[in-house]
């Protein structure tokens, strides 16, 4: 039995040598049976869209236009746009431009249009320690909840909100480090619960905040500014990559996003009274 | 190869050893005993709590892990104890899904072994603790499969850790809740890997229960 470590060590080499040499493109996509000879388009989106209930107000009279239906997978920004560069959906719609507009310029995606903007809001307890709401300036709001250590609580999740919340610190010239910092690598709702029950600080997107704030004690103490506007856009997965994309019913969908129709029903979408995604397909 | 020279990737290795580990001890102190008490009294007077123990074992990790987020919850009733998002919020979720599962199985094992042995060592006088010794120490291969089923439960669950946890970089992360991370950000890859490594611990922890197991048998 002497032999045991020994062989566990290899094990363990062959498995990361193995997993290491499959790179990224450890999954490819199989030939899956044409989406389009079903009337069916898979769209990838990522949590917080599907969560604040936009999709399924505006999803069932494009459907009843063009006879199609609409299935909705809902997940990360990093994994939406993997599953669409994997060729198993046909069309995203994510809230990340930067890394949209690479992956249209790697070839994985086509015809990527803006659809409609949400903000950004900084939310922290009511009685708001590091007084942020008579700041003006968000580099000045990211300056004094460094400065006065109080806590912040981070998605982690390299998600479209993270990435703007990572921006954000760089912008005010602060690299966040220190037990302050709490990165939870979860999403927007589960990340809210935690900075309410640790009294934190967090940067969310209005619509989640909303849905969520009678279960909530947090106040939003910072709003308004410029640098909070968050993008979202639209793209098919480009045909040329796999067989049996639907890049009809993509073309479709997208069409019918930025369509004026499509973009009077976008700020119509009030439910809690306010509007909360301002269209801006040109 | 990378992976295996991140210190972060140790650091939520050993938290994963650490939380289950815990756990898995804690649920054997409670549920060995329980289990072979259990196992040793007439089925009858015991049916109902048999089958609520039973049905305790397919408990959803993430309703075991909701149930512990509102005691510790800030308005729940441990509140001021201050443990959410902390390892001992995700050690007590554990501990909550494991004893079933031991107390079930040992009472499997020791109900196989204990009837004559029970009889015999009562008719030779012994005390009711050295029969609970002796009985344990009989089943103890049925013992050990019910502290693996335990121990697999826990280190291959998520929802609960997730719950009670919260994910923490650097403070309650583990295996299956990075994997959880991975995934959601696209990277398949380095999910399967860590993935594999989990396997590869859980196995080089079986091998050494196993050993124990063979080591005490010839005694």
């Amino acid at each position: 039995m002497k032999k045991l470590p020994v062989l566990l060590l290899l094990i363990m080499i062959v498995v990361v040598l193995g997993v290491a040499g499959c790179g990224d493109d450890g999954s490819s996509a199989a030939a899956k049976s044409s989406n389009s000879a079903q009337g069916r388009i898979l769209l990838a989106t990522t949590t917080s869209t599907y969560d604040s209930g936009l999709l399924d107000y505006l999803l069932p009279s494009f459907e009843k236009l063009h006879g199609v239906d609409v299935q909705v997978v809902s997940l990360g920004t990093g994994q939406a746009l993997e599953v669409g560069k994997n060729g198993d959906v046909d069309v995203v719609l994510v809230h990340a431009r930067e890394a949209e507009l690479a992956m249209v310029h790697q070839g994985h995606y086509v015809d990527r249009h803006d659809v409609m903007y949400n903000d950004f809001i900084i939310a922290g307890p009511d009685s708001d320690p590091a007084d942020l709401r008579q700041l003006t300036d968000i580099e000045e709001v990211f300056a004094a909840i460094a400065g006065q250590q109080v806590p912040f609580i981070s998605r982690g999740d390299e998600s479209g909100t993270h990435v703007k919340e990572k921006a954000l610190w760089q912008k005010a010239g602060i690299s966040p480090l220190g037990d302050w910092y709490v990165d939870t690598g979860a999403g927007m709702g589960d990340t809210l619960r935690m900075a309410d029950e640790m009294e934190g600080y967090i940067l969310t997107d209005r619509a989640t905040f909303l849905s969520m704030q009678d279960r909530l004690e947090l106040a939003i103490v910072f709003e308004g500014a410029e640098e909070l506007l968050n993008q979202y856009g639209v793209m098919a997965v480009n045909p040329d990559n796999y067989s049996g994309i639907n890049y009809q019913g993509a073309m479709q969908l997208i069409e019918y996003l930025i369509s004026e129709d499509g973009q009077k029903m976008i700020s119509d979408f009030k439910p809690y009274g306010e509007t909360l995604f301002f269209p801006n397909a040109q | 190869m990378l992976i295996f020279f991140d210190p972060d990737l140790y650091q939520i290795i050993f938290l994963t050893l650490y939380v289950s580990g815990s756990a898995v001890i804690l649920a054997a102190l409670i549920g060995v005993p329980a289990g072979t008490w259990l196992g040793m009294q007439p089925p009858r007077k015991v049916r109902f709590l048999t089958l609520f123990i039973y049905t305790l074992m397919g408990l959803p990790p993430v309703v075991g892990g909701l149930v512990v987020f509102m005691l510790l919850s800030r308005r729940g009733m441990l509140g001021f104890l201050g443990l959410l998002y902390t390892p001992t919020a995700m050690i007590i979720a554990q501990v909550l899904l494991a004893v079933p599962i031991i107390i079930g199985l040992t009472s499997v094992a020791v109900r196989s072994k204990g009837k004559e042995m029970q009889e015999t060592l009562l008719s030779l006088g012994a005390e009711r603790r050295l029969i609970l010794w002796t009985i344990m120490r009989e089943a103890r291969f049925g013992i050990l499969g019910a502290l693996i089923a335990g121990f697999g439960r826990i280190i291959a669950e998520v929802g609960a850790v997730i719950m009670v946890g919260g994910n923490i970089a650097g403070r309650t992360r583990v295996m299956t809740t990075a994997i959880v991370l991975e995934v959601g950000m696209g990277n398949m890859a380095f999910a399967l890997a860590l993935g594999l490594i989990l396997l590869v611990i859980a196995f080089a922890i079986y091998a050494v229960l196993y050993r124990i197991q063979s080591g005490g048998s010839d005694e």
